[in-house]
């Protein structure tokens, strides 16, 4: 039956355009080049995607696991080190490597490749052995032949701990999972194994948890502002609603960073509102509220810039549900709470969806407002990882804290796609 | 061909003005500090002579500390800015991790008394890679319009029974430790072997629990003479230049409290790899004579970091106030002092950094 499927065309004479080129062939080539011309036409979004999307994101995972450091500045010794089995101290021979190459990475003044880029790495690990290394450094010229073991530690004590040997061992291979250990407050104990940071010293996750818990919560504020809002907006007369929809799109063409310095303005303890209350009476000069720099304030500002995010799917979708279907719900007999529940409420849905999944997930990787208005306890997990970008400049953690960011983001994108389903979004 | 000549008229206009804007970085020396008050006085001090001097000119740019942008720009291999003011244990870091040119000692002017700059300048103020510029100070300050019979010590900083009120504080571990020690009785000597032990970091982290929850944390050297200003607090620590301007400057009716004071110095450095290397270094000779360091103790109550300039030092430039008793270095002054331990901040500033952040977020 296939057979002579494949084999009927063969029996006629193939269809020959003008100029001789069997026609099939002929289409062929047409098709192609029009296919080359659409793709053209959408290279400079592949390149922008390429180079300011997914080259960034990939170098952000690959700086997470790779850190190239102890290999850099002590190119034999990272090896060297390798072989040794952790128990006691490492040989004599590797002692030797450890001065040699220490003596050579201290004349380095090559950026990465430094006696205070090793020290700052293993001092992540080790905190306070920082001053170990440069201070060792300085001297290790002056050890001109062997024993080498015993000219070590007399320049310092503190080279008799294996802790340290162990660590420089971790050190010197250049992918390692350590940042992934400091970003969920954990660290490698001192025999190797993984143990849980000092809770004084726990911070990552305990923010991460508060990150989600709020952008939760102001996705529900928004939420909750937002539909009666939509649904004004989707009822009224057009006239009137377009000048609704002004003062909903205003603020959303404001900058976030006025925005959020009016907020500061308003509800600061001299602000506006405190001002306001206290010539009102109802609060006394002593008692103003603390409504910035802190939880509060960060919810607040961040519900408020959030909050056309959330208002216009909302209103997009409900301006297409005829009002006629609730007329209908009513005249067959159902009360207005029940007809809005069984009829309008299902119909809003891809809206809600839209909306919680814009606002969510813009809240969670929220940074200015935080940083502005968070004070002490209003921070997000983006500002640390500000924090270590900028300040700190451990690139490394900063890496692997974003990529434990976008992977919650997936996880709740995923859950999200399995409760909603991404075909039943609208976003307008 | 109308749009043919556009478009070559257009090629050409911008290839002009590239050029120009070329020609004319290669010639202007980028430098950087703190902004405010502090950068005014250096360019009334440094700039404008220099300037008047060489010909050449002078873009001054503002940042809030750190060395991220010069790693950045270090190894991107496009260093924008060629000299940069920079905190003590952020010059011994950079110059660790290779991002700074080294300088010759030897190769900076001798004092105007003669003396060689290697003894000129204070001890501790010259490294491998920078060279201080001025000794400035972490003091507190009050209103004392607000207060009656104002706070003396540092323990009364911490006394919410005896002063009640809003305190500010920089936000960050480095020196709200030593205050919170020496407000705990430790002597201002030991301040650092205290901090050295775990014990000690509880002690200081438990004594600024006792505040915390009137805090209002602050992090550019500008917000606290304005928060001063506004009632935001009652006291808070500031830089001590900073509250001097308010007071000298504006007329504000602030009081410095120096006990318990931890002082630190300001250095220039020269990112590795500047685009005007040689100027950017005749530019730092220049502004660390002894006339100039002199001048701008006129301008700012940061003291000069070379002996020769001291007794040069005279008054506010605009007004009949003696800037010496204002120094952190004035005998007075230094009564309990402590000078930053680069070093245990350099080894500790990660791990403990950490540990207050944790502490604020709960």
């Amino acid at each position: 039956m296939t057979d002579v499927a494949m084999s009927a065309p063969t029996n006629h004479a193939p269809l020959i355009a003008a100029d001789g080129v069997p026609l099939k062939l002929k289409l062929a080539r047409t098709t192609r080049r029009m296919k080359w011309r659409a793709f053209l036409l959408t290279v400079p979004l592949v390149l922008f995607l390429l180079i300011a999307f997914v080259m960034p994101i990939g170098e952000m995972l690959y700086r997470s696991m790779h850190n190239p450091t102890g290999s850099n500045v002590m190119p034999q010794f990272s090896v060297a080190i390798q072989d040794w089995d952790g128990e006691g101290l490492p040989s004599e021979e590797i002692f030797k490597i450890f001065v040699e190459d220490m003596t050579a990475a201290k004349k380095n003044r090559e950026v990465g490749k430094t006696i205070g880029n090793l020290a700052t790495r293993v001092n992540y690990e080790i905190p306070g052995s920082r001053s170990l290394f440069t201070r060792t450094a300085r001297k290790t010229k002056n050890i001109k032949e062997g024993p080498y073991k015993e000219a070590l530690l007399a320049l310092d004590q503190k080279w008799e701990n294996p802790v340290l040997w162990r660590t420089l061992q971790r050190v010197s291979k250049d992918y390692t999972l350590a940042f992934y250990l400091a970003a969920t407050d954990r660290k490698y104990a001192e025999n190797g194994d993984i143990v849980s940071a000092d809770p004084l010293y726990q911070i990552y996750l305990p923010i991460l948890f508060k990150t989600i818990w709020m952008s939760a919560l102001i996705t529900l504020f928004c939420f909750i502002i937002a539909y009666p809002v939509s649904y004004l907006l989707s009822t009224l007369p057009l006239r009137t609603s377009n000048l609704l929809m002004i003062l909903v799109l205003l603020p959303f063409w404001t900058s976030l960073l006025v925005r959020t310095s009016a907020w500061i303005a308003m509800l600061q303890t001299q602000g506006v509102i405190n001002n306001i209350m206290v010539y009102l009476g109802v609060i006394t000069d002593e008692s103003r509220i603390q409504m910035i720099y802190n939880l509060t304030g960060t919810i607040i500002a961040m519900v408020h810039i959030l909050l056309p995010f959330m208002i216009l799917p909302l209103y997009s979708v409900m301006k297409t549900i005829p009002p006629t279907y609730m007329r209908a719900a009513r005249s067959m007999g159902a009360s207005g709470t029940y007809s809005f529940i069984k009829v309008y409420f299902p119909q809003t849905i891809p809206g809600i969806a839209a909306g919680t999944l814009l606002v969510f997930i813009l809240a969670i990787g929220y940074y200015i407002t935080p940083a502005l208005v968070g004070g002490s306890d209003g921070l997000l997990i983006s500002n640390l990882i500000a924090d270590h970008i900028k300040k700190t400049l451990n690139w490394s953690l900063g890496a692997a804290l974003g990529t434990i960011l976008l992977v919650v983001v997936l996880v709740f994108y995923w859950i999200y796609n399995k409760l909603v389903g991404v075909d039943n979004l609208k976003f307008g | 061909m109308k749009l043919t000549k556009l478009l070559a008229s257009t090629a050409v206009g911008a290839a002009i003005a590239l050029g120009s804007v070329a020609a004319h970085a290669a010639g202007d020396l980028t430098v950087v500090s703190w902004g405010g008050a502090y950068t005014k006085s250096q360019v009334e001090a440094y700039h404008k002579p220099y300037i008047a001097k060489t010909g050449a000119n002078i873009k001054s740019e503002d940042y809030n500390g750190g060395i991220a942008e010069i790693k950045a720009q270090v190894e991107a291999g496009n260093v924008t800015w060629d000299i940069v003011d920079v905190e003590l244990s952020d010059a011994i870091r950079a110059c660790d991790e290779g991002l700074l040119e080294t300088i010759d000692h030897s190769s900076l002017p001798a004092g105007d008394d003669g003396t060689p700059a290697t003894d000129d300048f204070l001890a501790g103020t010259l490294y491998d890679c920078a060279v201080a510029n001025i000794v400035w100070s972490t003091i507190f300050a009050y209103d004392k319009t607000k207060i009656e019979n104002g706070p003396k010590t540092m323990a009364d900083f911490f006394d919410l029974g005896k002063f009640p009120g809003k305190r500010g504080l920089r936000k960050g571990a480095k020196v709200n430790l030593e205050f919170a020690l020496i407000a705990d009785g430790v002597a201002a000597a030991d301040v650092y072997k205290v901090m050295e032990t775990p014990e000690g970091i509880d002690r200081a982290f438990a004594k600024l629990d006792t505040i915390k929850k009137d805090v209002v944390w602050w992090e550019a050297g500008a917000q606290p003479p304005q928060m001063l200003a506004d009632g935001e607090v009652a006291m808070t620590t500031a830089y001590n230049g900073r509250v001097f301007n308010a007071v000298a400057g504006e007329g504000k009716p602030f009081e410095i409290v120096w006990d318990g004071q931890v002082w630190d110095l300001d250095l220039w450095v020269i990112p590795k790899g500047a685009k005007n290397k040689d100027t950017a270094l005749d530019f730092l000779k220049f502004s660390t004579e002894t006339k100039q360091l002199a001048a701008q103790a006129s301008y700012i109550s940061y003291g000069p970091a070379r002996k020769s300039s001291a007794p040069l030092v005279g008054k506010f430039h605009n007004k009949d106030i003696d800037m010496g008793p204002q120094m952190p270095t004035s005998p007075a002054n230094l009564a309990n002092a402590v000078q930053n331990n680069f070093e245990f901040w350099a080894d500790n500033a990660d791990q403990l950094n950490e540990r207050f952040n944790a502490w604020l977020a709960k």
